[in-house]
């Protein structure tokens, strides 16, 4: 598809401009979308109704409204704040949130850059949120907001090790980092999935990888730099407007983010599970966006029936669970390749 | 889990930092002010700050123009549990004057403390799991306390300070339709506890939360005058409605619950919490008894149109839903109380938060102040 627009407009910047805003069409509508779903899957789930009035049906234009009054909210900065990096910060976590949509394969005709070290790229430009957040919680001065942000801080770093490793188990399946690739891989029925290859082992580094990426997202049970029983609301407790509004933009797009890459990389991305059935490059993008959202569904399931765990348990999940049976995948999968 | 954290090498050590955790804090339960000391996420030490709600019930109580005007202003001592708070005082007024209540009165001021102590540890046990992270037990919990809350309003008008135990009896009888709606109450709430246990008493992550943190040692707990649900969490067998004999308690079959220690540590948070959703299991079971043996009756014995208790002097102590409540109460003879002094659990068992945070994480200060389950507006009166 990005050939096609390169056709089209020439390799003008501006070509590169609109390939580069496409993600965004989808990020934002999803966003609004996914924050309604929540408020609603939790109301089922709690025995509420959640929003009703809001645009008529169900409430659909609750998060709308929500953007609109975000958007008219005054910018409150703390007067002892650092004024630069409080604003630089949430931009910062979006970027961070943003920039691994590039890699993430739509559908067979669309992805915004052809790399060939996609799932690479994902894991190191997500990093870049663990330095907005440490930034948003510093820049404000505020001590609840630098105990959230010392915990993300602590938090991400740790848990990319196990995503790394998960995802490395299936890499060197693949034998290829372009994600692309590893999605044509899996095409045909649903047992080609590499989520069922050498089996039990990718499951196990899907099971790991996808206990680590709740703790990458900050999410029930792992949402402990918001915990906002514990520390108010973590490194966002001094954001208001809009700039708050970026922070949980840049939340529901890592969420999808790394909805997307487990979808991609363990259950086929953009292949129909039925072989042909309904297979190409349209409906490829309606079954990857079905697949992240059937892992974002899972996320606020978990995050509505879950209480939350300590610091010291998390580290501990971390570095002495998840990481030892993610060396453990890939050495029986090595054994494996090795003994074919 | 505290303990390796406590012996871990002094290089480690980083600066302390002082953090102002309320009064605006959403895990302090009111207006609370907690000045934790902190070494990175390790609780040094903690000292609470109340007052904030100081409302001089005391002084407003001497300055009534009489007896029966103290009842409202004792309702706003524990708002949650205003039903155990009005039992407390009034019950101290009839033995001072020596008045006997009707039946009735006793039973349906057992079923309505039951009630009311039922709905008080839904918000307890809700709001724990909710410093915990867990959101939806909470809102379960707060459905079935919307069924209390309900009767009460039916009987008496009011859903939260109801003014409805009176000297010598009751403001009101209960509505024609009290007895159906607190039987089907019954059912549903037992259906909710199994609920409740499923998702939040023995989910792992909440034992792992909540077992061996916070351990209040049996003696401390005694030493710190601890009561209720704090105290027989650490394993001593004290129920002031079994061992005081107010009322009719003695007529039921039922068992005060106390902690044993069955996933961590005896006295940790897990076990004071487990006490309060058993005792609840226990509530049921004496608003079942009570509602099958419930006489016709009078619901006012004849008292004085003027009460005026001879001078004399009186400490009366009941089982409130956070521990025990105590009035101590003194006349001149004139017609308003020359002295009335609370004694409230939420008061005394906050004090003993500074000796179970230290070496704890924040996280855990907060577990253990939710599971000590204080209620502000009883602290400071």
């Amino acid at each position: 598809m990005d050939k096609f627009l390169t056709d089209i407009l020439g390799s003008e910047i501006f070509a590169y401009i609109i390939i580069a805003i496409l993600p965004l069409l989808f990020i934002v509508p999803y966003a609004l979308f996914a924050v309604w779903l929540e408020r609603k899957l939790s109301a089922f789930m709690q025995d509420r109704l959640g929003p009703m009035y809001t645009g008529g049906w169900h409430g659909w234009a609750q998060t709308v409204a929500d953007i609109i009054k975000l958007i008219q909210k005054e910018d409150i900065v703390p007067s002892a704040a650092n004024k630069k990096l409080h604003l630089i910060a949430p931009f910062l976590v979006f970027v961070g949130s943003y920039a691994a949509f590039a890699a993430i394969p739509f559908s067979s005709e669309y992805i915004g850059s052809h790399l060939n070290l996609g799932v690479f790229f994902i894991i190191a430009v997500s990093s870049l949120v663990v330095v907005g957040l440490l930034m948003a919680g510093w820049a404000a001065n505020n001590k609840w907001s630098l105990l959230g942000a010392m915990r993300a801080a602590a938090q991400i770093v740790s848990y990319e090790i196990p995503i790394a490793l998960a995802l490395l188990a299936v890499i060197m399946i693949a034998q290829t980092l372009n994600l692309q690739e590893i999605n044509q891989m899996q095409s045909g029925w649903f047992w080609n999935w590499f989520i069922f290859a050498k089996f039990p082992f990718v499951f196990l580094a899907f099971l790991i990888y996808f206990v680590a990426s709740l703790a990458e997202v900050n999410r029930t049970p792992f949402d402990i730099p918001e915990a906002e029983s514990e520390l108010v609301a973590g490194y966002h407790t001094e954001y208001t407007g809009m700039k708050f509004a970026m922070f949980f933009l840049a939340e529901y797009a890592n969420m999808f983010a790394v909805s997307a890459i487990a979808a991609a990389v363990f259950l086929g991305g953009w292949n129909s599970p039925f072989g042909d059935f309904m297979s190409g490059p349209i409906w490829g993008v309606f079954w990857f966006v079905t697949k992240g959202m059937f892992f974002i569904v899972v996320q606020m399931w978990l995050r509505w029936t879950l209480p939350r765990t300590r610091v010291d348990q998390l580290m501990y999940i971390s570095w002495k669970v998840l990481t030892p049976w993610a060396f453990v995948c890939i050495f029986a999968i090595g054994l494996w390749m090795v003994l074919q | 889990m505290a303990e390796s954290i406590q012996t871990q090498d002094r290089k480690l050590r980083t600066e302390e930092m002082v953090i102002q955790m309320g009064p605006q804090h959403p895990s302090t339960h009111g207006v609370l002010r907690l000045e934790v000391t902190v070494e990175g996420e390790i609780v040094t030490h903690v000292k609470p700050y109340i007052g904030y709600l100081h409302r001089c019930f005391e002084k407003h109580a001497e300055q009534m123009g009489n007896y029966s005007q103290v009842i409202p202003y004792v309702d706003r001592m524990d708002y949650v549990a205003a039903m155990s708070m009005e039992w407390s005082y009034v019950l101290g007024m009839e033995r001072m004057l020596g008045i006997q209540v009707p039946e009735r009165v006793e039973y349906i001021r057992v079923i309505m403390a039951e009630l009311q102590r039922i709905a008080s540890h839904t918000i307890a046990i809700g709001t724990f799991g909710l410093d915990l992270g867990a959101f939806t037990p909470f809102l379960f919990l707060l459905r079935d306390r919307e069924m209390i809350l309900e009767i009460f309003e039916r009987t008496c008008g009011a859903r939260l300070l109801y003014n409805y135990f009176w000297i010598g009896g009751l403001s009101h009888d209960v509505p024609l339709d009290f007895v159906d709606s607190t039987r089907q109450f019954c059912t549903q709430f037992k259906k909710t506890i199994v609920e409740v246990n499923n998702l939040l008493s023995y989910n792992e992550i909440f034992i792992k939360r909540t077992a061996n943190v916070g351990i209040l040692p049996a003696n401390v707990a005694i030493n710190y005058a601890a009561s209720g649900p704090v105290l027989r969490g650490s394993g001593v067998d004290w129920d002031l409605r079994r061992d005081d004999h107010y009322s009719i308690y003695n007529r039921f079959d039922w068992q005060p619950q106390i902690g044993k220690g069955e996933r961590g540590t005896l006295g940790d948070c897990w076990d004071r919490y487990i006490v309060r959703c058993r005792e609840m299991e226990q509530s049921v079971k004496i608003i079942e008894q009570a509602i099958e043996q419930l006489p016709d009756g009078d619901v006012q014995s004849a008292i004085p149109k003027r009460i005026r208790p001879n001078a004399s002097e009186i400490y009366i102590r009941t089982e409130a839903p956070r521990g025990e409540l105590g009035f101590y109460i003194v006349s001149d003879g004139s017609g308003s109380p020359y002295r009335v002094k609370g004694r409230s659990s939420s008061f005394v068992n906050l004090s003993v938060l500074p000796e179970i945070t230290r070496g704890y994480m924040i996280a855990d200060l907060v577990a253990i102040l939710g599971s000590i389950d204080i209620v502000l507006g009883e602290i400071d009166r």
